[in-house]
């Protein structure tokens, strides 16, 4: 087992330079050099003298094996560079707005997993009856519709909803504080991205569930339990689930991953002052170094969630022994 | 020699039957596919609308009308106007067109590019598969928005930049299927056979294997339409994508509609609706083209 793990560990590192050198060439495909494109993109009079400054503050000069290898050294010490737009290093802003992107990944992660393993019980446990239409309805809304446009909706409904109510419309706050600090004030703001995110997430997972438990309830060993004569209930809750909820494990920890490419969107939607309000403003301002740092930590984290997704799986099911 | 009332009558049962044929290859589907055949109206109406838009309104999709800045809707405009004064439903109308051209060209751009990078990683094996599929790897470990971000970020937004953006992040997805499929087809007999009689390596993968693969890329292909019509808007709605004054759904969405939730909520529910619809429409017909062509699927 450790042998894999290690094994496992070390073939992610040829991803990770894979993934270094994509995100290091695209930005450096482009006609002309970042400089360039920031300084006169848009046709206006760039000095000449300006354009060298900035090759120089990012190396641009250098040929270009040393800058790829000052790119990697650069994880190599954790010094990941300063932004191009604000100027501050780019691992404080990052660290600045970490904890309120993962807060609602984790958020939007319960939601997803409170709505779809219930919805895709009682899908499964009713296949083919109304209540499976509207569910499996319901999911398949659920991916079609944008998570920035739910985002909208929510805002609209609270709006409405608590001018009908209160009589006074209500937003959620827009000042982002912690959830030690201000449990309540943190919840109220960050529960609507959460749902907005969840909602979507759910959906896949709900078919899945539904589907590995339509799978398992027709296995012998269920109708074994049957011929005994044990309570429905009990044979789902007992012995189906347990098989079931193995692909849906999976399901949800990769997706976990997705979400933060899912937050992008939201973020913006909800004003939220996190990694995906950072992303989408860096690629506004072609900050080239933010964008190219972000892209590599949310492969990271993926990678990462994936390798952990594999010894969780090993763990669950004890018929997987990896050697 | 049959006389001309001959021929006619016989033009006429041909005629008749191949519109009884046709007929009845709707039935079936509509039997055997209620709900892919839901999903294919929503996409034929949305085709309609996309390409009939100059003949469905005549209004422009573009004009400002300061005059009419945020009415609500009624008879002069069905689904109100947006903060420009501009009707709302006719920049759905000529949002389709975007959406349909953005969706269409990424969807069958990168598959097509998916389909000969997996049937040649398959056929030529060895080293050439081993690098394709590393650098599928590597792609494959973005997830699709942040990938097109980092091109957008490249590129510049706009139309262009933005088909380029999603679709290079199809083309590993697609491959890595069509590869896996390949791999067993190179090892039927006919591709032996056909390399024996001494076929060029293009004829074999064009004329025997691409055509055995076509299931897979046609599963794909359905797939992406939804996506990429989700991916469009979401970049757009970003600010990242299509740019004003161009009618897109998502970018429709941007800006206005939260800012005018209250007193507007239409500019923030139609273009949503619209986009909700597609996507819904294009999935349902992906899944009706995926069970039809491949039922070892159908319960995913």
């Amino acid at each position: 087992m450790i042998k894999y793990l290690i094994k496992r560990l070390l073939l992610l590192l040829p991803t990770l330079l894979g993934a270094a050198v994509l995100v290091f060439f695209l930005l450096r495909l482009v006609p002309g050099d970042v400089c360039e494109i920031r300084l006169a993109g848009t046709g206006l009079y760039a000095d000449p003298a300006e354009i060298e400054l900035c090759r120089k503050d990012l190396g641009l000069d250098q040929p270009m094996i040393v800058q790829f290898f000052d790119f990697l050294w650069g994880y190599a010490t954790f010094d990941l560079g300063n932004s191009m737009w604000t100027g501050q290093p780019i691992i404080h802003e990052i660290s600045l707005r970490f904890h309120l992107s993962l807060q609602v990944a984790i958020m939007a992660t319960v939601v997803a997993v409170g709505i779809a393993i219930p919805f895709g019980i009682i899908s499964a446990v009713k296949q083919n009856t109304w209540i499976d239409y509207v569910v499996r309805g319901f999911s398949i809304a659920g991916i079609a519709m944008p998570s920035f446009w739910l985002g909208i909706l929510i805002i609209l409904g609270l709006l409405i909803g608590s001018q009908e109510i209160f009589g006074e419309p209500w937003m959620p706050p827009i000042q982002f504080k912690p959830i030690w600090e201000d449990p309540v004030w943190n919840i109220s703001q960050l529960i609507w991205p959460a749902v907005a995110t969840g909602y979507r997430y759910s959906a896949v997972a709900t078919r899945m569930t539904r589907s590995a438990l339509l799978e398992v309830l027709r296995e012998d060993y269920v109708r074994t339990a049957r011929a005994k004569g044990l309570l429905e209930k009990v044979i789902i809750n007992r012995h189906a689930l347990k098989n079931a909820l193995l692909p849906v494990v999976t399901v949800i920890s990769i997706e976990f991953a997705f979400l933060m490419g899912g937050l992008v969107v939201t973020e913006q939607v909800f004003n939220l002052n996190g990694l995906g309000r950072l992303f989408v403003e860096s690629v506004g301002a072609q900050d080239f170094n933010m964008t190219q740092q972000l892209v590599m930590l949310v492969v990271l984290i993926f990678v990462l969630t994936n390798f952990f997704v594999d010894i969780l799986y090993a763990w669950l099911d004890p018929r997987i022994r990896y050697s | 020699m049959a006389t001309v009332s001959e021929v006619q009558v016989e033009a006429e049962t041909e005629d008749l039957a191949n519109k009884s044929r046709f007929l009845d290859v709707v039935m079936i589907m509509l039997r055997k596919q209620p709900l892919a055949s839901f999903g294919a109206a929503i996409v034929l109406a949305m085709i309609f609308m996309a390409v009939f838009a100059d003949v469905i309104t005549t209004i422009d999709p573009e004009a400002n009308d300061l005059e009419f800045m945020l009415t609500a809707p009624g008879d002069q405009f069905f689904l109100g106007t947006d903060q420009f004064g501009r009707d709302l439903l006719t920049r759905i109308i000529y949002g389709a067109r975007t959406a349909l051209f953005v969706g269409f060209t990424c969807a069958i751009v990168g598959s097509t590019l998916g389909l000969v990078l997996g049937v040649a990683s398959a056929y030529f094996g060895g080293l050439f598969d081993l690098i394709i599929q590393r650098v599928v790897d590597v792609i494959m470990a973005f997830p699709l928005i942040i990938l097109a971000l980092a091109v957008v970020a490249t590129l510049g937004p706009g139309v262009e930049n933005v088909i380029i953006a999603i679709t290079i992040p199809f083309v590993p997805q697609c491959a890595r299927v069509v590869r896996s499929n390949a791999l067993a087809i190179r090892e039927i007999p006919y591709v032996d056979a056909a390399r024996a009689l001494g076929f060029s390596h293009m004829r074999i993968i064009m004329r025997h294997m691409v055509p055995n693969v076509m299931a897979p890329f046609l599963i794909m292909l359905t797939s992406f339409l939804g996506q990429a019509i989700l991916l469009e808007a979401s970049l757009s709605y970003l600010g990242l994508g299509v740019q004003e004054p161009t009618a897109a759904w998502g970018l429709m969405l941007q800006g206005g509609a939260e800012e005018y939730a209250e007193s507007a909520p239409w500019v923030a529910i139609w273009p949503g609706v619209a986009i909700s619809l597609a996507v819904f429409g294009f999935n349902l017909f992906g899944d009706g083209v995926r069970d039809t062509l491949d039922p070892k699927l159908r319960s995913q």
